[in-house]
């Protein structure tokens, strides 16, 4: 690979003499570009469709549907942070089948690439919604959510737990057919992110979505009280970056074989660079999109022209560039705002 | 359909204690109905604060020298709504509108009574002009803590056939809360509906006052919101359906107008019980 030396700057990728092939693949799926949606930041589509043409992203990743319709927690379900926000929402959804005839038929027929993010309260749930979506065309992909905050014993029991994570995966994946990629998406809140990944991977798990919200609370100093009615609740946004970008990291580390979908606080092109080089294979954005409901689309081509920046001509080849070994010269500062020059090394 | 524009400041003005912002936003006045909002955001393109501002829009102009602008009044609670006090004329602003359900009309030209607290009066100007084109007799209520709360009295005298202010602490108008002086004005004009948007509080008594007076009401509520488009499931509150059905409905996309007979006051932060897809409940 050839890289030039080439300041930082709004240049067009145009005119930087080539295209990169945005090529993305996650788990034996192949997608045009590497850029989805994040569960529970884009509904079901329709209305981000409203300001972006959501068949152009890699795919969108639907709201974790749970087997009945379900109200959610109480409000307040929001509390605004630095560079972020807690969610209390309690996975409030029509329930699978009201979601596979409504939704999902919407989906469909809009041609819309779509990664179905499912939620169970225990194991059979996972078993009986991975059934219930054996028989419906055109879906992408599964991502089993086995780590939402916000719902009874704080649905970390599963993504906490290797034993529990690998059994629910299981469950899952002998009951997707077998052309379907089963994503598991994990807890940054753990002891070992390393052991829960390598659990849900022996257990079938096609790829693996990292991270999850953080657990966190706010209290409201004019009530005293916790300012969620549901008390705690799920940090997203850029102040939960570094943490995701250090997941990633070390489960590509671990199983550099195992194909990541990285998110976590990313609002735009750089910040989804950080990923692939960490080791992600695509990227979701989130929090992002209730900023800008433009944000998936407008990181994509951001993405997009921050390679073609650095010389790659491939995304694959950007993926885990992070974790190489020594360069033998080292490379110009892209974006050097803070040093320049050869990256200093500690003593 | 709404539309994600780069708009621009092209002045601010005070009413009150509240500011009103005059925004250039192409695409937006042109679909803006009374009772719609638009969702801005704060604190520029690497701001900390990463959740839109939701307000109603006061009003639009369709053309002009910089094209169609739309009106909003902030009332400053904190460093987002301060942000955009402060902004300056030709400072760019990313607007999302218009957004919403918007208040139903009357086909008929009745007799309207519109109801606003404090700032969320806002809405009420475009709707009171609206009303009378079609004929409707309109009268207006105005209430706030204190004469400086109250928002915009001079255009509220200008298109109201009628106005009461009520004040808590008498500063000025009439000492109470508008609900002391709903009854007499309602028997007095006849009210066929009652608008009304302010605090909540306040809207669950103005739908009790209107619904036994006969009136239909229709009330534009104040939820906190995430992302304004309906996607985040952050605004939502207990709604009845045409079905009889409760769910927990989205305010931004739903509402913000919703008939006020319909909005379940005294369950408003709680999942009811019968509520669709409740705990324990396999609707």
């Amino acid at each position: 690979m050839t890289r030039a030396v080439i300041s930082y700057g709004p240049i067009p990728v145009e005119q930087l003499g080539h295209d990169v092939d945005m090529t993305a693949e996650l788990g034996g799926t192949w997608l045009p570009n590497p850029v989805l949606t994040a569960s529970g930041c884009a509904a079901s589509g329709r209305e981000l469709d409203t300001f972006f043409d959501i068949t152009k992203i890699g795919a969108l990743v639907t709201k974790s549907i749970m087997l009945a319709p379900r109200s959610g927690r109480p409000t307040p379900r929001m509390a605004e942070t630095p560079s972020g926000m807690l969610n209390s929402i309690g996975l409030q959804g029509p329930g699978i089948d009201g979601f596979i005839e409504h939704d999902l038929a919407w989906l469909r027929e809009r041609g819309v690439r779509t990664v179905v993010s499912i939620a169970g309260s225990n194991a059979d749930e996972y078993t009986k919604l991975a059934q219930k979506l054996r028989n419906v065309p055109e879906i992408l992909a599964i991502e089993v959510n086995i780590s939402c905050p916000n719902v009874e014993n704080k649905g970390l029991i599963f993504a906490r737990d290797p034993a529990s994570a690998a059994a629910v995966i299981t469950n899952v994946r002998r009951n997707t057919p077998s052309d379907i990629p089963v994503i598991a998406k994990l807890s940054p809140d753990v002891t070992d992110i390393v052991e829960i990944a390598r659990a849900c991977v022996r257990a079938g798990a096609d790829g693996l979505a990292l991270i999850n919200t953080l657990l966190g609370l706010v209290i409201d100093t004019t009530t005293m009280r916790p300012q969620l009615a549901g008390i705690t609740g799920g940090l997203s946004g850029p102040a939960i970056r570094p943490v995701a970008v250090r997941c990633v990291w070390e489960v590509h580390q671990a199983l550099p074989e195992v194909p990541i979908l990285g998110m976590g606080g990313i609002r735009n092109g750089v910040d989804a660079l950080q990923f692939i080089l960490a080791g992600a294979s695509a990227v979701s954005v989130g929090t992002a999109t209730f900023n800008d409901p433009a944000a998936p689309a407008r990181v994509l081509s951001e993405l997009r022209h921050e390679l073609a920046l650095r010389g790659f001509e491939r995304l694959t080849d950007a993926v885990g560039h992070a974790h190489r070994g020594a360069d033998v010269e080292p490379e110009p500062g892209l974006g050097a705002e803070h040093h320049s020059g050869p990256v200093p090394r500690w003593p | 359909m709404p539309v994600q524009v780069r708009g621009e400041l092209l002045g601010t003005r005070r009413v009150g204690a509240y500011h009103v912002l005059t925004i250039t936003a192409p695409g937006v006045p042109e679909a803006a109905r009374p009772g719609h909002f638009v969702a801005l955001a704060v604190g520029g393109d690497n701001s900390a604060m990463l959740l839109r501002r939701a307000f109603s829009i006061h009003g639009v102009t369709l053309r002009g020298v910089y094209g169609g602008t739309v009106d909003i009044a902030v009332g400053v609670a904190g460093p987002g709504t301060q942000w955009l006090a402060n902004l300056h004329r030709h400072d760019p602003i990313d607007v999302v509108g218009p957004l919403g359900r918007p208040f139903a009309l009357p086909k008929q030209p009745v007799s309207a009574l519109l109801v606003g607290g404090g700032y969320g009066a806002a809405p009420l100007f475009m709707l009171a002009e609206e009303l009378r084109t079609r004929g409707c007799r309109v009268d207006v209520v105005l209430g706030a803590a204190t004469e400086d709360r109250l928002f915009n009295v001079l255009d509220a005298k200008r298109m109201a056939s009628t106005l009461t202010i009520t004040t808590d602490d008498g500063s000025t108008g009439t000492r109470g809360r508008v609900t002391d002086v709903l009854p007499e004005i309602m028997s007095r004009t006849n009210t066929d509906v009652v608008y009304a948007c302010g605090p909540m509080p306040m809207l669950a008594a103005v739908t009790e006052l209107a619904r036994s007076h006969g009136a239909h009401v229709q009330t534009a509520v104040e939820e906190s919101m995430a992302c304004g488009i309906g996607v985040c499931m952050t605004c939502v509150l207990p709604v009845i359906g045409d079905d009889g059905v409760t769910r927990m409905l989205r305010s931004c996309v739903d509402g913000p107008v919703f008939r006020g007979d319909r909005i379940r006051w005294d369950d408003l932060d709680t999942i009811p019980a019968d509520c669709y897809g409740a705990p324990g409940s396999r609707a």
